[in-house]
């Protein structure tokens, strides 16, 4: 079995476990403030590092390319309140359009 | 539609027709969000992939925000190993979801192992809405419901289209999935401090890309909302209102502003609304 699946299988098994665990923990766990601010704050932290990861690298590089004015478009989309599938399509459209013309 | 929306949003509804509402929302919830299983499906199989892995992300794993964590670890050269955490460390908030939810489902048997399985953002939000016990589980169960096998189908198609895609780039695959992060991202961005923790975190992550191995600079980056988290704040006022509406942030804003009044009326008597259904 691929290092690939042992990984898909096990993360997929243990984020059932953390469902699960938080239906079995006593509810005062809520009262601690910094457990509430830490689980708040930390899908923001992973979602901006990705955000920047998949814009501007490759691999262990730093690379500015169509990405970039891809991601430009999909934050205009999302402060026009578009879709998700609109904002996604959107920008892989012109990512594309970017790349025909031999840019980025 | 237009008559169940009114009376939902009315101080004393009719229960059984605000339930209608509830189930119906549930099932447009499921249905917009399952339509986005198909980028999910192709930048799965883009970023290597097979249908079969996909699938079980998306039937097991079942936490949008999670999968794409995953794929994208793995596709920007990552190991399994990095691949995995990051999709476990994104995973924390559904455990805060099911300390939220846990009052208001049943536990034991096979509902409560469905109940875990379908905590994610979109459920938890509709349930938030709820106002009584009835209400609350017939937001969870809908949405829960619909997005599992909406979310699924779609995955399935978005897979089995994105292996015929020889070259992901020239398709723009890529800068989708980074669309994609920012769109998840988007509507948790509602305050400033939300905004600060986001950019220092996409600086830390460029700035170890090129010392540390693929993967491992995102979750150097989730330190940062750790090390934020514990420290003691200077605006504790402004951090606690960010708290008290986790998990309304998380999703559904769309259908929680509109209940968002009724649910703080209903908070206080949800309990003797419990009572009274028995």
């Amino acid at each position: 079995m691929s290092l690939v699946w042992i990984a898909v299988i096990a993360a997929s098994a243990l984020s059932f476990v953390q469902k699960w665990v938080g239906y079995q923990a006593p509810p005062d766990v809520l009262d601690r403030p910094r457990v509430s601010r830490v689980t708040t704050l930390l899908p923001i932290a992973l979602l901006g590092a990705l955000v920047a990861t998949q814009t501007a690298t490759s691999g262990s590089l730093l690379v500015l390319d169509a990405r970039l004015a891809a991601l430009g478009a999909a934050a205009v989309l999302l402060w026009l309140r578009a879709p998700f599938l609109v904002v996604v399509v959107g920008a892989a459209v012109v990512a594309a359009g970017l790349r025909a013309l031999g840019i980025g | 539609m237009t008559t169940a929306e009114t009376t939902a949003s009315q101080a004393s509804p009719e229960e059984a027709s605000t339930l209608r509402t509830i189930r119906r929302t549930g099932l447009s919830i499921g249905l917009a969000t399952g339509l986005y299983g198909i980028s999910f499906g192709a930048l799965a199989t883009a970023s290597g992939l097979d249908v079969w892995q996909a699938m079980v992300l998306s039937a097991v794993m079942f936490t949008g925000g999670s999968q794409f964590a995953f794929i994208g670890v793995l596709g920007g050269g990552g190991s399994a190993l990095g691949a995995a955490l990051a999709s476990l460390l994104l995973g924390i908030r559904n455990t805060l979801y099911g300390l939220i939810l846990a009052p208001s489902l049943p536990r034991g048997g096979w509902r409560g192992a469905a109940r875990a399985q379908l905590t994610i953002d979109e459920s938890a939000a509709l349930a938030a809405t709820g106002t009584t016990t009835a209400q609350k589980r017939a937001g969870f169960w809908a949405a829960g419901v619909s997005v599992y096998v909406f979310w699924n189908l779609f995955t399935l198609v978005g897979a089995i289209a994105g292996q015929y895609v020889a070259d992901p780039a020239a398709w723009g695959l890529d800068a989708a999935a980074a669309a994609a992060f920012l769109a998840l991202l988007w509507p948790r961005l509602r305050s400033g401090d939300a905004v600060t923790i986001a950019v220092a975190a996409a600086f830390i992550a460029l700035l170890t890309t090129p010392v540390l191995p693929p993967g491992l600079p995102v979750l150097a980056a989730a330190l940062v909302a750790v090390v934020a988290g514990l420290l003691p704040s200077r605006r504790p006022v402004h951090l606690e209102g960010v708290e008290d509406e986790s998990v309304e942030d998380e999703g559904a804003q769309r259908e929680s502003a509109e209940r968002e009044g009724a649910e703080r009326e209903g908070t206080a008597t949800a309990d003797g609304a419990e009572e009274a259904e028995r």
